[in-house]
């Protein structure tokens, strides 16, 4: 926060020195970005070829059908599901096909599809579980309990006999212990009730105003483009769509989300 | 009646400790140490081995010594061996442990031939409290059930309460998203390991202390750790301890019914839990 306050008076000022060189160009690239990127379940393919890229600070949305990749994808980002080295970038460097541990400990974490709490641990020890990779940052157990009060309540009950949303709210909060710089979010509504699912992006203003970067694969088109600022649709492990949120249409959003055959049905 | 039950618990602590690392090795990676017995007889020898080599120390000494010795020994032969034989398939760990059984009993063999050896305690074995007319309690296997006792409760306090114990929880429940918080599983269960051979060493110390060993007894350790861990079923060490207690007091009575009948009533009642209870008697809650 004060740093960029101190960073806003210096822009204020008239500079006596020209703006450095680089500056420019840092905020053009990218702070994520795939290159041609497949990944295989065994034999069997299941991206082909994706380009995705993701800029300090703003929210992206990947929506698409079942099957589509999306999971597949952000596993591919997290090292769970293998990825050749290059098509990979983070912050300049390859970091496809790194173990998981290195990958969080990067600053890219994610809240899995399924929420996959760990069962045997409770509500506090999930969410220091997610601590693991020890970045410094502004997320710690006070601040999740500030932002959810309801996991400070139920902090010594097993993280597995919590409500779907206050489940998903854990795996959310576990992501953010390790105090990534980019946050990967399979399917936060994945089962839950619409007001659940509004309670649950409530909290994303206050996760996105320190600069977070967000990527949240949703299946809720509505809600995918009422809380993102770019949309990539995926159809079949392909990128079928990519823009602005308030830009696509929903003619657009469907043709690409279903492909051409249903568009019609 | 109560002398067979109290001598019935005292065996109980014994078969507690030959069971915890099975437990521990089971609970994190359900991984089934098939030669957790030959373990057992190695920690045996390698007290008898220290006692001789160094002539005059004391034989808790040497077993102490042997304690970090058997952590780093557990905490290599999972990080180099044991680590590539988990997966979905659980034979690769069961032949291999199976193998390491056979190569132990065959080198203690050769290393100390067939003659059953005892830890040298002055004495200690055969000292006994009075109680009473009847009863007569051993010294040494009332160190042995505290020593159990101890160890399971600091076991438990390990797994509930430190960061480790955690991590152990967290890899067994799963390991995946255990790694995509960072954790290294292969070096959790080197640890995790690394503590079961603890107390395979503990074990192995008191076992030859209390009585002789051979290169062959390792296979019936294994057996009475095994029904122990199943009797107790696989949820927390307390449970393993009540195992290991009902299994000591059956065989206590049938020892007292007819001398040839106490491991006999052991695996009877542990077949009897296999088929009304496969899940054992206090069985993990989880949600």
């Amino acid at each position: 926060m004060g740093a960029r306050q101190r960073y806003h008076s210096n822009a204020a000022c008239p500079h006596p020195n020209p703006p450095p060189e680089g500056e420019g160009a840092k905020t053009m690239t990218a702070l994520l970005d795939t290159h041609a990127l497949k990944a295989f379940y065994g034999d069997a393919q299941a991206l082909f070829g994706i380009d995705f890229s993701l800029t300090q600070g703003e929210l992206v949305a990947i929506i698409g059908a079942n099957g589509a990749g999306k999971s597949t994808f952000l596993k591919s980002l997290t090292g769970l599901v293998r990825a050749p080295g290059e098509a990979i970038r983070f912050k300049g460097e390859p970091i496809g096909g790194l173990p998981p541990g290195d990958i969080v400990r990067r600053g890219l974490a994610m809240v899995p599809e399924g929420r996959r709490l760990f069962p045997s641990l409770s509500v506090e020890e999930n969410l220091l579980m997610g601590a693991t990779a020890a970045r410094k940052g502004p997320w710690n157990l006070q601040r999740l309990y500030a932002l959810f009060p309801i996991l400070a309540e139920k902090r010594h009950q097993p993280g597995t006999s919590l409500s779907g949303g206050q489940q998903q709210m854990v795996a959310l909060g576990r992501a953010l212990m390790s105090n990534p710089e980019v946050l990967l979010c399979d399917e936060l509504s994945l089962g839950l009730a619409p007001i659940v699912i509004r309670e649950i992006y409530a909290a994303m203003p206050a996760i996105t105003a320190e600069g977070m970067t967000v990527v949240i694969v949703e299946q809720d088109v509505t809600m995918a483009r009422q809380v993102s600022r770019r949309i990539y649709c995926f159809q079949e492990g392909r990128v079928s769509l990519e823009g602005n949120s308030a830009d696509l249409t929903r003619e657009q959003i469907s043709q690409a989300y279903f492909g051409m055959e249903a568009a019609h049905a | 009646m109560l002398e067979t039950l109290v001598q019935g618990v005292l065996l109980g602590g014994l078969y507690t400790l030959f069971a915890l690392g099975q437990s521990l090795m089971f609970g994190v990676m359900r991984l089934t140490n098939t030669a957790q017995g030959d373990f057992i007889i190695l920690g045996a020898f390698a007290v008898i081995a220290g006692v001789s080599l160094t002539g005059d120390v004391a034989p808790w000494l040497v077993a102490l010594a042997v304690l970090p010795v058997a952590f780093g020994f557990g905490y290599a032969l999972q990080r180099y061996v044991l680590n590539g034989t988990l997966g979905k398939d659980p034979l690769p760990s069961l032949v291999v442990t199976f193998g390491l059984s056979i190569v132990i009993q065959n080198l203690l063999l050769e290393l100390f031939s067939a003659d059953p050896r005892a830890i040298e305690t002055g004495g200690l074995n055969t000292q006994g409290i009075a109680l009473g007319d009847a009863m007569s309690l051993g010294v040494l296997p009332l160190i042995v059930l505290a020593i159990a006792v101890a160890a399971t409760g600091s076991l438990q306090w390990l797994f509930a309460r430190t960061a480790l114990g955690r991590s152990f929880r967290a890899v067994s429940d799963d390991r995946e998203i255990a790694e995509l918080m960072g954790l290294n599983a292969k070096k959790v269960y080197a640890l995790a390991t690394a503590i079961a051979f603890v107390l395979i060493a503990i074990a192995g110390a008191l076992q030859g202390m209390r009585t002789t060993v051979s290169p062959s007894d390792g296979p019936l350790l294994l057996l009475f750790a095994f029904e122990a861990v199943i009797i107790g079923g696989m949820g927390s060490f307390w449970g393993t301890l009540a195992g290991a207690m009902i299994l000591g007091v059956t065989q206590q009575i049938g020892f007292r019914l007819d001398p040839g009948w106490g491991i006999w009533f052991g695996h009877i009642v542990f077949l009897i839990v296999l088929v009304l209870r496969p899940q054992g008697l206090f069985p993990k809650t989880r949600g």
